[in-house]
């Protein structure tokens, strides 16, 4: 028996070995907590010393990288600041304008909302985060960061950065925290195709792609659709920025089913700092208000600008508005007014084509032949009018030349709803 | 000074090593492969724990050693990860020992056995991880990428060699 041990002793060890790391397997597997999980708390021992004992040299690692990249683009690489900050600036002048025109639209929103008894959540308060580390396991997208528990830091906080979202928490360390990002196979969002608000997940694929498998075909999915959170899985608040739809094709797999690719909208394998969503509230921050009251005031400065530079436009052309009454009230259209009705405002005037000569054919207009003389001067002003002399001055043979440029407009004792006979 | 009779070919390959190298190295390995793919993402294809793995056992040419290295080096790279902690350590225990049972047989210190040890091992790791992702633990659906996976093993010979000749360096019996 002595030599059977000794005769298959490394055997023996390797046996033991795989044995005692199965069972390590077998209980973590027990759990039943999916790697997108946080450990249960003798595994989270096991990392949190683990990661201990690695974190101070991925921080000093990450402090160097960062001073000698700080040194280089805040002291040496200073070649195009002045064309950049000029350029900052027209992009500040044009954001300001569209968040003018934005604020309108999420008050319009907000309002309705509270119509609809629709509660949205906003983000309040974030913890900003440098990224320290990897997993190291290309099968494994996990990010360890240099915050943890004692910047108020817990499992499944969404983690985001102003470009969209990154992943979620997954275990939380004293001083550190590794963060699950959405490319992992094993994590998981609640997603909106953002125009044609279809609900999907999104998970990260084997070949570190995001993904969407549980939808079918559907051909109103296209390349290049906004993806957004959904807020339906209670990590992300909704309507952050996922990515773009890359790609479509049938999942060989799940015969109905599409994988959709999807861009991120971070670059996930280039991560500096991070976000940290720590709270959220039903209303916005007192800071979003301020901004968004002074969007709203930048959206009645425009609108104000912009009808003075109508009614300035207006005043240096044609009017076709009627002039108003005597006593100052607008013009009113009395055929328009319907019995037992207070007469409407006129606010349309049906144009009227100006008179280009004067009215020689209307009966009773034309001189009998007897009064004719073949060769004589003719006495008939319009006719007069109608045959212009240069050498003669026009305001002695016609007393009431009408203006041929100006518009015109019917006198208020005119019906302007009526159309005007129409002159031959 | 002190002289050593080696009485087998055995004895005359077995190498040892420094207490602070065989401590440091790997752990300064796992510690690499985890900040270089912040800079490079690229790098992540690499495995260098993998690469100190092979070294060590083939270079004590001790199997028991060799599962016991393997072990600690990959049970240290899983609890860097979000995976369940003895995915890393079980295959790497088993190419620890298999690397090290060959090194009995074969001359590892060849250029081309090297080469060839690095590639079929790369190989074998993606094979064992799949084996127990999917029959272990019971994640079916999880495809191996064996285009990825054969990549993964040149890259992984090519960055081995050199990395080899600076750890023979180390050996304390020279």
């Amino acid at each position: 028996m002595e030599s059977f041990f000794v005769r298959f002793r490394n055997a023996l060890v390797l046996v033991t070995v795989l044995l005692l790391q199965t069972i390590l397997l077998a209980v973590q597997v027990r759990d039943l907590r999916g790697p997108s999980q946080p450990d249960g708390r003798k595994v989270t021992l096991l990392r949190s010393w683990a990661v201990a004992a690695v974190a101070p040299f991925e921080r000093s690692t990450g402090f160097i990288g960062r001073t000698v990249r700080g040194g280089w683009a805040n002291y040496i690489d200073l070649r195009h600041t002045r064309q950049q900050n000029s350029d900052l600036e027209k992009e500040v002048a044009r954001l300001r304008l569209e968040q003018a025109q934005f604020a309108e639209d999420a008050i319009q929103g907000r309002r309705l909302q509270a119509l609809l008894d629709f509660r949205r959540q906003y983000v309040t308060s974030t913890v900003a985060a440098q990224v320290i580390g990897t997993s190291g396991v290309d099968s494994s997208r996990v990010l360890l960061i240099d915050k943890g528990a004692d910047y108020g830091l817990k499992p499944d906080m969404a983690v985001i950065t102003p470009d969209g979202i990154v992943g979620k928490l997954r275990d939380v360390f004293p001083h550190t925290a590794q963060v699950l990002e959405i490319d992992d196979p094993s994590s998981g969002a609640g997603v909106i195709l953002a125009s044609t608000r279809i609900r999907a997940i999104i998970h990260g694929g084997p070949d570190g792609k995001v993904q969407i498998g549980n939808l079918t075909a559907d051909s109103r999915i296209k390349p290049g659709e906004i993806v957004l959170t959904s807020g339906g899985d209670q990590v992300f608040p909704r309507g952050l920025k996922v990515g773009t739809i890359e790609s479509l094709a049938p999942d060989k797999d799940r015969q109905l089913y599409s994988l959709i690719n999807i861009k991120p909208a971070v670059n996930l394998s280039q991560l500096e700092e991070v976000l940290i969503i720590t709270a959220t509230q039903a209303d916005l921050s007192a800071q979003a208000q301020q901004d968004l009251a002074q969007g709203e005031a930048s959206g009645e400065q425009i609108k104000a600008d912009a009808k003075r530079a109508a009614d300035l436009a207006a005043e240096r052309l044609p009017s076709l508005t009627p002039p108003p009454n005597a006593d100052g009230t607008p013009a009113v259209d009395p055929a328009a007014a319907k019995p037992g009705e207070p007469p409407k405002p006129v606010t349309i005037v049906p144009r009227t084509t100006p008179v280009l000569h004067p009215d020689r054919y209307s009966p009773g207009q034309t001189p009998p032949a007897s009064t004719l003389t073949p060769g004589g001067q003719n006495s008939n002003p319009a006719r007069a009018t109608f045959v212009p002399d240069s050498s003669t001055d026009s305001s002695a043979t016609a007393p009431a030349p009408t203006p041929r440029k100006k518009p015109v407009t019917p006198s208020p004792s005119t019906p302007p709803g009526t159309p005007k006979e129409p002159q031959r | 000074m002190a002289t050593r009779s080696y009485t087998s070919r055995r004895e005359l390959d077995e190498h040892t090593f420094h207490p602070a190298v065989a401590l440091l190295v790997p752990v300064a390995f796992i510690i690499l492969q985890a900040l270089l793919p912040k800079p490079f993402p690229k790098l992540a294809i690499l495995d260098l724990p993998l690469i100190a793995t092979i070294f060590f056992a083939v270079s004590r040419r001790n199997p028991i050693a060799g599962t016991f290295t393997g072990m600690v080096i990959g049970l240290l790279q899983d609890v860097l990860t979000n995976q369940y902690i003895g995915i890393n350590g079980i295959t790497k225990s088993i190419i620890g020992y298999t690397a090290a049972s060959i090194g009995f047989k074969v001359d590892v210190d060849n250029l081309s056995t090297r080469s060839l040890m690095c590639f079929a091992f790369s190989l074998a790791q993606s094979g064992l991880l799949y084996l127990i992702q999917n029959h272990l633990l019971g994640h079916l659906g999880v495809p191996v990428l064996w285009l990825h996976e054969l990549i993964r093993a040149v890259v992984n010979t090519l960055v081995a060699i050199p990395i080899f000749f600076l750890l023979d360096r180390t050996r304390s019996d020279e």
